[in-house]
């Protein structure tokens, strides 16, 4: 079948300003929108500019706007977003080229919360010990691959350049209520800041937008609640 | 630009990261990535590490250190299998001391569950020896090893392609080049300890696990700095592939009970593997498949076969692996809670590579001359504990064990060796590579070139393999070599040229396509992934050694060298 690709082009070097150019390709309904642009890119223009690399919705690299939507490139088939198809790089970041942007914001944020175990006990021979029900606590915050389609669709992000946005609430969850950590405080200490969750509007964008299924704005909610309560449980 | 740094690691994969773990706060750490760390490959590994940590019934190394053996077909090397067996039980306590989130027993520990080829007192039957993190262990390692390098403040020098390894004349690693992907600079970097860890290329077949990425730059680069390369003929398909698209769907669906059915709905592995059944080595369950299609047993006389999930509690299949049912919900429209998965085996995992020591050290001949200052571990380097076949876990297991001593050697190597100087104008041949694909004006494509490459190999250098096949692949591949000479860019730009990087990595896939089927078209017997319908028996008497492939003016050049056997006399390989 035929798809048509309306596609958002800038190249800094010779463009004065984004513009869109169309392309048509021959696909499976089954193919990834991925394997669409990857047919412009190998066979049509070669100038054309995206990440990838996992081609399977695991690594995160492909993350884009595709018919209004944040989508993962490698994780939506064309049997599922029709035969014309708008692709744009994710809003609220610097465009570097076509559909790359600038990512280093996005992990500014994300390095700001402490993603890391905050742990000074001298640890044990074997495994620090923890209850199937403990690791539960933050399962679905361990699922982040950090593509930055959450944080884009938050209409916060796209006015406020303080907010750390979902993306990194999601990791200091994480840890928050992991056990075995000892940083909670701090975390939220960051997170109460005016940078922090009370940006959050609860307009539930994130959570539509996170190709791994986290209920993100739940995070964030919970997070706020540990902050009015002071329980981390 | 040039920069200095005691270490430069190439690669923030695993096997990176966790010598950067090592390394990080003690001395100056350099991390070059051609992606973003997440991004990297060990990211997509999903079932589970193993270790003999013995949590859920007796387990010991020594049973780990047999199966890997066995696994690999006796062509391990068994003082490096040692090693990898007895300190992955540490290694993976070290990764939960980092935070790992493994799933948890109801007393606490680590959870382990079944995978193919681990068993309890040497093959009896299977032993519970992966420890997981749901169907996300590999997403977990990669996330806590960058954690790790954040809070230790590793320097990360991201969407940077390595271009080319500086070596002395009187062979001393001395640093890289590299490309800023972003800008089109060219930098140097000088190092005293330089570690390759770029990962695998199975983007040279064209039904793969494998990101696009994989190409085999670490490889390619070695052997055209004229390093060899080790065992390159065997290459690991994973017998459970989604259909058509190679996305892997992990061993743990057997771990966890799956079962592989052909056309008839029989499960078939009983003719195959009385005892293991579904969960027989890699090698043996991807060669059954095939063997069912052969005799028009595939689904509905077609190439692929089903893995069967149905019979399985809906909550094991939604809680223990929930990103397999994610891929097959999303990527073919179907329940594996209800429906059969149509699945083919798919190009996973290189057992070869660069050679090295139990401590990452690059060697460089077949009396394992150490090339001062280098070294490789991961996917890229071949130690070898995958030997003929790589055992399911092992891979994520060897990142962990040998990044980490590669890391800890190269601490010391720091402090006793003085930063050797460059070798004059280090950059010249990265810059004369690059500015010949930016100024000339060939017409080739390379996606095409690269499309022909990965069509031909796996056709001719798949799960069998012949002589006459091999060698219509060598002339296939010369000619590719050939159009490859005059491969154009259409895109000129300097800023984020995926074009440029695309046609370099499509070199690097040619000069390791070409080691592999010269290693495979030497190799006159089958061994573990190495199958040659032409010679079916494994031939200990004359093969029992290692391929060391050289590249040198006059083509490509075969050494070998013994296998080294402690413990485990060669036997047959039943399951």
């Amino acid at each position: 079948m035929q798809v048509h690709l309306r596609i958002q082009r800038y190249n800094p070097e010779v463009d004065a300003k984004p513009y869109f150019a169309e392309y048509d390709v021959e696909v499976e309904p089954t193919d990834r929108v991925l394997d669409a642009l990857n047919l412009v890119k190998w066979y049509h223009d070669g100038t054309l500019t995206y990440r990838r690399s996992c081609a399977h919705g695991v690594c995160g690299s492909d993350a884009m706007r595709i018919n209004g939507r944040n989508r993962l490139a490698c994780k939506l088939l064309i049997r599922d977003v029709g035969t014309n198809i708008t692709i744009e790089p994710l809003i609220g970041f610097r465009i570097i080229r076509d559909l790359v942007v600038d990512m280093e914001p996005f992990f500014e944020a994300y390095k700001s919360v402490l993603p890391f175990l905050i742990n000074d006990d001298p640890a044990p021979v074997g495994e620090r010990l923890q209850s199937p029900e403990d690791r539960q606590r933050f399962d679905d915050t361990t699922k982040c691959i950090l593509c930055a389609c959450c944080t884009s669709s938050c209409p916060i992000t796209w006015t406020n350049d303080e907010f750390v946005g979902p993306a990194a609430i999601v990791n200091a969850h994480r840890f928050i209520y992991d056990s075995r950590d000892q940083a909670a405080a701090e975390r939220l200490a960051i997170l109460n800041q005016k940078s922090g969750v009370w940006r959050c509007r609860t307009v539930f964008n994130c959570t539509e937008a996170c190709p791994r299924g986290i209920q993100v704005t739940r995070a964030i909610e919970e997070v706020k609640r540990s902050l009015l309560t002071g329980d981390v449980s | 630009m040039y920069h200095r740094f005691d270490a430069v690691i190439v690669g923030a994969g695993g096997a990176g990261l966790m010598a950067a773990a090592q390394l990080a706060g003690k001395v100056n750490v350099a991390v070059i990535s051609k992606l973003y760390p997440t991004r990297s490959h060990t990211g997509a590994a999903q079932g589970g590490i193993g270790a003999a940590l013995g949590n859920l019934e007796e387990d010991h190394w020594i049973w780990h250190m047999f199966d890997t053996v066995k696994g690999g077909d006796y062509l391990v090397d068994q003082d490096a299998a040692e090693v990898l067996a007895r300190e992955a039980i540490d290694a993976v306590y070290e990764l939960e001391h980092m935070g790992l989130p493994f799933n948890r027993t109801p007393d606490g520990r680590i959870d382990q569950r079944r995978f193919g080829g681990h068993t309890r007192n040497f093959g009896e039957g299977p032993v519970r020896r992966a420890c997981y993190a749901a169907d996300r262990t590999g997403h977990m390692i990669l996330q806590t090893l960058y954690q790790q390098g954040i809070k230790h403040q590793v320097q990360y020098f991201n969407e940077m392609m390595m271009l080319d390894l500086l070596l002395t004349d009187d062979g001393v690693c001395t640093g890289v080049v590299a490309l800023d992907i972003l800008t089109g600079e060219i930098h140097v970097f000088h190092a005293k300890a330089v570690l390759l860890a770029t990962g695998g290329f199975g983007r040279i077949f064209k039904v793969t696990s494998n990101a696009l990425s994989l190409t085999g730059d670490g490889c390619a680069i070695a052997f055209r700095r004229g390093l060899p390369l080790e065992d390159m003929e065997f290459f690991q398909f994973h017998p459970t592939g989604i259909y058509k698209m190679g996305i892997l769907l992990s061993e743990a669906c057997r771990g966890e009970g799956g079962i592989l059915r052909n056309g008839k709905g029989e499960r078939f592995m009983e003719k195959y593997a009385p005892t293991l059944l579904d969960l027989a080595p890699r090698d043996m369950v991807s060669r059954s498949i095939y063997l069912e299609i052969r005799q028009g047993l595939g689904i509905d006389g077609k190439d692929y076969v089903h893995l069967d999930l149905t019979h399985l509690p809906a909550e094991v299949i939604e809680n223990k692996l929930p990103d397999i049912t994610d891929f097959v919900r999303t990527y073919m429209g179907l329940d594996p809670v209800t429906d059969l998965i149509p699945i083919q085996p798919t190009a996973h995992y290189a057992m070869g590579g660069i050679p090295t020591d139990v401590d990452g050290r690059v060697t460089i001949d077949e009396n394992n001359t150490v090339l001062p200052g280098l070294y490789a571990a991961g996917e890229c380097a071949c130690v070898s504990v995958h030997g003929a076949n790589r055992l399911g876990t092992n891979s994520l297991v060897d990142l962990i064990v040998f990044g980490r001593r590669a890391g800890r050697h190269m601490l010391q190597f720091i402090a006793e060796n003085d930063l050797h100087p460059l070798p004059k104008e280090p950059d010249f041949r990265a810059r004369a590579e690059v500015s010949a694909l930016l100024d000339g004006d060939g017409t080739e494509n390379a996606a095409a070139i690269r499309a022909d490459l990965q069509e031909a190999m796996f056709t001719h250098a798949g799960v069998f393999r012949t002589a006459e096949g091999l060698l219509q692949l060598k002339d296939q591949l010369a000619e590719l070599r050939h159009r490859y000479s005059r491969v154009g860019l259409r895109d000129k730009s300097r800023n984020f040229n995926m074009d440029l990087v695309e046609t370099i990595e499509t070199g690097y896939l040619l000069d390791v396509a070409e080691a592999v089927a010269a290693g495979a078209l030497a190799r006159e017997e089958s061994r573990g992934g190495h199958f040659r319908e032409d010679f079916p028996e494994r031939d200990d008497a004359n093969w029992l050694k290692h391929t060391l492939v050289y590249r040198t003016s006059g083509g490509l050049e075969m050494r070998y060298k013994p296998v080294v056997v402690t413990r485990f006399e060669p036997k047959e390989r039943k399951y």
